[in-house]
């Protein structure tokens, strides 16, 4: 029975009617924590590793994280306006209720874009992708996961947390094709070898020969039907990604694939962690970008054949080709760089921040709920971050007044989208007093080129390397959870100095 | 704007306030009968003589009930009002202009805040239901940021900056060592001040105001009534109040040096008041210190240094118990405390014994000026209420 239904395998291929689709945007969100693996051992004297994990703040979650990706991704493409948006977790900030519609609203994409989640499996990232390129129209397809396992667990050193966005479209509305999909195939076995169930922290694993066996069979079977139906020999494939929870089934299947060497890409285990669902689109958008890099540099040629699997309860392999628009593509903030600007995060710190150990709280009270109407009032604030502007005086209003403060006009002002705004410091501290979820809060008042002033929280930031006339960017964050409502809302953060975001532009 | 005032109309017969503290076996109730049987006494009525109360809380209660239920009183218009920190002055204000405008003879403003019974240090205010976007700092952070500004402005060197303020705290609390019903009744050595732990930003324990329970209340009555009740009123020269629009917080312009609504209220008052020079008018001030960079700052905004000066008067000793102005003798906010609804009507009382010559001697002022200034405010820099009142003993 098995056999015949093996043989009934097909790979797929891209469908001809409407074209051919691809990529058109992407972006890969890491966030700036980062936990030195070995810094476990020496409180346990157990687990731990080498290298290091991404770690989200307290204030983030996959909602948020989902956002920044998407942000980034529709920026690299000239801030496209997708016809749908589809958000896979397995770490959602809600159940019953939809996530993607807050990633929606942050995106301030038009009410008739529908916004659906694709929930629960490791599986949804690469699911999502998948029928992204089987689809029509534009789709931003984001993927976000923050891992957990308890401590000293390989899943906590394993784990990471991060978020990518891929653009996905036919290159005729939203921007050009960056890679073409050539086409791919999937596999499908139902075995238990990870799981969770619905209220836990952590996986549970089956002995791990078990599911390397099985992974590797599936691996094999996906990879020889893909580059058959593609019509490409493994061996010409340039960079081949290979993701998946279970670390020896993806090595192990990344020596049997018949592929040069130097194909396989750094799969980011060592410096951001397995990031779940969200993984092969953090490494296939990290591809992208070198690729970029190497056309612009004249030292890889465009159309080189990249491709991706991914295993998790099967397995998919989805094979595309660069285009020569590649290198004129600006991505908005590379993988590498954000990998680049990371600081650490002791242990203890980590440990409070995802539950595992309960630090003393402030002793303040705690904030009440917010108000969902008063919240769904001020969507496009709270949400969007726009602001008013008085047409007659110019002044900028943040939050949004219909009176101006600036010669008192009435209701006579224009929206102010300042989301993507940078603003310096003028002045700050820091408030040992106040409420937070991690204290304390360090806070500042931001002042917007391009005018505005907004008093604001800061994040990802260590006080002590503040200093007035700091450039600053807003954030979307999660300000606090109280009765189960999640209050999210903006905060800045320092711009970042590092390396360029990328050699050559098209502006 | 038109702002009369009421120069001279309304004057205050009678006052009382309990000590200010932690004071955990009395309630809120308790304080409020408190203040009014000796501010009844004070002026030798009772409550009966009475024809219309203010009462003056932030969170002890809402309506009028709130004061008509422990002083049982029956069938009298009671009003409650709340405006931030500034709740007590502004029920002294409608006390007063309910007598100027002769609906009644004799009104009565009370202030009264239990803080000390939310388990929480510092003050807690619940918020409206609201969309989540609104910042959650306390009032020391959002003082803090006036230090640094103000010291980048005006080149005052951190150093200078950290014995500016400490001055201002030791000056406070050598004169509530010196009140008893202050909250703190002791004084601190500036070291100690230099040393203690951080708040918020640069902000130590001993920059910040007294959290306490109290209550203060005051009697008011026509001006040529006054002495029916006692030989030595309080005559009312002026009553100011602005609510700034909160722009201070959103406008690039505002620089966090000084407080526009402190500004404005202060001119105000002075025209009604008819005063042209305060510091060498005014006998002594009572300001809202509730952070030691407030007071530095408003020592330029109420006019009583030059701006860019006011950290060279306060080093120079300008406003000590011995000096040329002398601010807050009684200890003012930080060592005083501050019950919210209470603290205007408390610096009112500062005013009753300095002016009438009956606070302890080793506080008592000597002077010859017979105005005195009280100033309070509510809210941040940027998003502030502020009141200004001139008092004086001596009519027209």
């Amino acid at each position: 029975m098995r056999e015949l239904t093996q043989r009934q395998l097909r790979a797929s291929r891209p469908a001809t009617i409407g074209g051919v689709r691809g990529i058109v945007g992407a972006a890969g969100y890491i966030p700036f924590r980062r936990l030195s693996r070995s810094e476990i051992a020496t409180v346990f004297s157990a687990g731990g590793g080498k290298g290091t994990r991404a770690v989200s703040g307290h204030d983030e979650d996959t909602t948020t994280m989902g956002v920044e990706a998407a942000r980034l991704a529709l920026r690299s493409c000239g801030g496209a306006t997708p016809s749908a948006l589809w958000f896979a977790t397995t770490s959602p900030a809600y159940l019953d209720k939809t996530n993607a519609t807050a990633v929606h609203r942050a995106l301030r994409l038009p009410g008739d874009v529908p916004a659906y989640d694709f929930g629960g499996a490791l599986r949804s990232g690469i699911g999502a992708l998948s029928a992204s390129l089987g689809s029509s129209g534009t789709v931003l397809v984001v993927a976000a996961d923050q891992r957990d396992g308890l401590p000293t667990s390989a899943d906590e050193s394993a784990g990471g947390d991060g978020a990518a966005a891929l653009v996905v479209g036919d290159g005729r509305g939203e921007g050009p094709l960056l890679a073409e999909h050539l086409g791919g195939a999937s596999a499908t076995d139902e075995f238990v070898d990870r799981w969770r169930v619905p209220g836990e922290r952590r996986d549970r694993l089956w002995e791990e020969r078990f599911g390397e066996t099985r992974y590797l069979e599936l691996g094999l079977d996906v990879w020889g039907r893909a580059c058959e139906g593609a019509g490409v020999a493994p061996e010409s494939v340039s960079k081949v990604v290979v993701t998946g929870m279970h670390s020896r089934a993806v090595a192990a299947l990344a020596k049997k694939l018949g592929i040069a060497e130097g194909a396989l890409a750094d799969d980011r285990s060592r410096d951001v962690g397995q990031t779940g669902c969200a993984h092969p689109m953090v490494v296939l958008a990290s591809v992208l970008e070198d690729e970029a890099q190497g056309q612009r540099r004249g030292e890889v040629p465009a159309g080189r054949v990249v491709a991706l699997i991914h295993l998790a309860d099967g397995a998919d392999a989805l094979i595309f080709r660069t285009t020569s628009e590649l290198a004129r593509w600006q991505p908005t903030r590379s993988v590498n760089d954000q990998v680049a600007w990371g600081a650490p995060v002791p242990y203890g710190k980590f440990l409070s921040w995802r539950g595992m150990l309960t630090l003393e709280p402030p002793r303040r009270p705690e904030p009440p709920r917010v108000s969902s109407t008063a919240a769904w009032r001020s969507e496009e604030w709270k949400y969007g971050f726009v602001g008013a502007r008085d047409r007659s005086s110019g002044a900028v209003h943040l939050p949004p007044s219909r009176v101006s403060m600036k010669g008192g006009a009435f209701d006579d002002m224009e929206p102010v989208p300042m989301a993507d705004s940078e603003g310096t410091i003028v002045t700050f501290t820091v408030d040992h007093m106040a409420y937070s979820p991690s204290p304390p809060i360090v806070f500042a008042v931001v002042d917007f080129v391009g005018g505005g002033r907004f008093p604001v929280e800061l994040t990802d930031v260590d006080a002590g390397t503040l200093a007035v006339g700091d450039r600053v960017e807003m954030t979307f964050r999660r300000l606090f959870t109280a009765d189960g409502i999640h209050d999210y809302f903006w905060k800045a953060r320092p711009v970042r100095n590092g390396p360029p975001l990328a050699e050559g532009s098209n502006q | 704007m038109t702002s009369h005032g009421i120069r001279d109309r309304v004057a205050i017969v009678g006052m009382g306030c309990t000590s200010f503290g932690e004071r955990w076996d009395k309630g809120f109730d308790d304080l409020v009968v408190e203040a009014a049987r000796d501010t009844f006494t004070s002026a030798g009525i009772t409550k009966d003589d009475v024809d219309a109360y203010w009462i003056g809380t932030a969170q002890g209660g809402m309506s009028g009930i709130t004061l008509a239920r422990p002083l049982q009183l029956q069938g009298k218009p009671v009003t409650r009002v709340e405006n931030y920190c500034t709740t007590g002055s502004e029920a002294l204000r409608a006390a007063a202009y309910a007598v100027a405008s002769g609906a009644y003879d004799v009104a009565m403003a009370v202030g009264a805040e239990k803080v000390k019974d939310s388990g929480y240090q510092g003050l807690n205010a619940a918020p409206p239901p609201n969309d989540g976007t609104a910042r959650t700092l306390t009032a020391a952070a959002m003082f803090s940021m006036v230090a640094p500004a103000y010291a980048a402005k005006y080149g005052v060197d951190d150093d200078q900056m950290a014995d500016v303020l400490a001055t201002i705290s030791a000056k406070n609390h050598h004169n509530g060592a010196r009140n008893p019903r202050a909250q703190f009744r002791r004084e601190v050595s500036k070291e100690t001040i230099l040393a203690s732990p951080r708040v918020a930003g640069g902000l130590g324990v001993f920059d910040c105001a007294g959290v306490a329970d109290g209550a203060a209340a005051a009697i008011v009555v026509r001006a040529e009534d006054a002495h029916r009740y006692t030989d030595r009123p309080l005559y009312i020269k002026a009553l100011s109040f602005a609510a700034g629009s909160g722009s201070g917080l959103i406008d690039p312009d505002y620089d966090y040096t000084h407080f526009p609504e402190c500004e404005t209220t202060a001119t105000d008052a002075y025209l009604q008041a008819g005063i042209t020079d305060p510091r060498r008018q005014l006998a002594f001030a009572e300001v809202h210190d509730c952070f030691t960079p407030t007071e530095l700052v408003l020592m330029e905004d109420l006019g009583f240094s030059a701006r860019g000066e006011a950290w060279k008067d306060v080093l120079a000793g300008t406003f000590a118990l011995d000096g040329e102005l002398p601010v807050n003798p009684d200890g003012g906010l930080k060592s005083f405390g501050h019950p919210v609804g209470a603290s205007g009507l408390r610096m009112f009382f500062e005013c009753w014994l300095q002016l009438r010559g009956e606070a302890p001697p080793e506080r008592q002022l000597r002077s010859d000026r017979t105005l005195a200034l009280t100033h309070n405010l509510g809210g941040y820099p940027g998003e502030m209420v502020s009141f200004v009142s001139v008092v004086g003993t001596e009519p027209g």
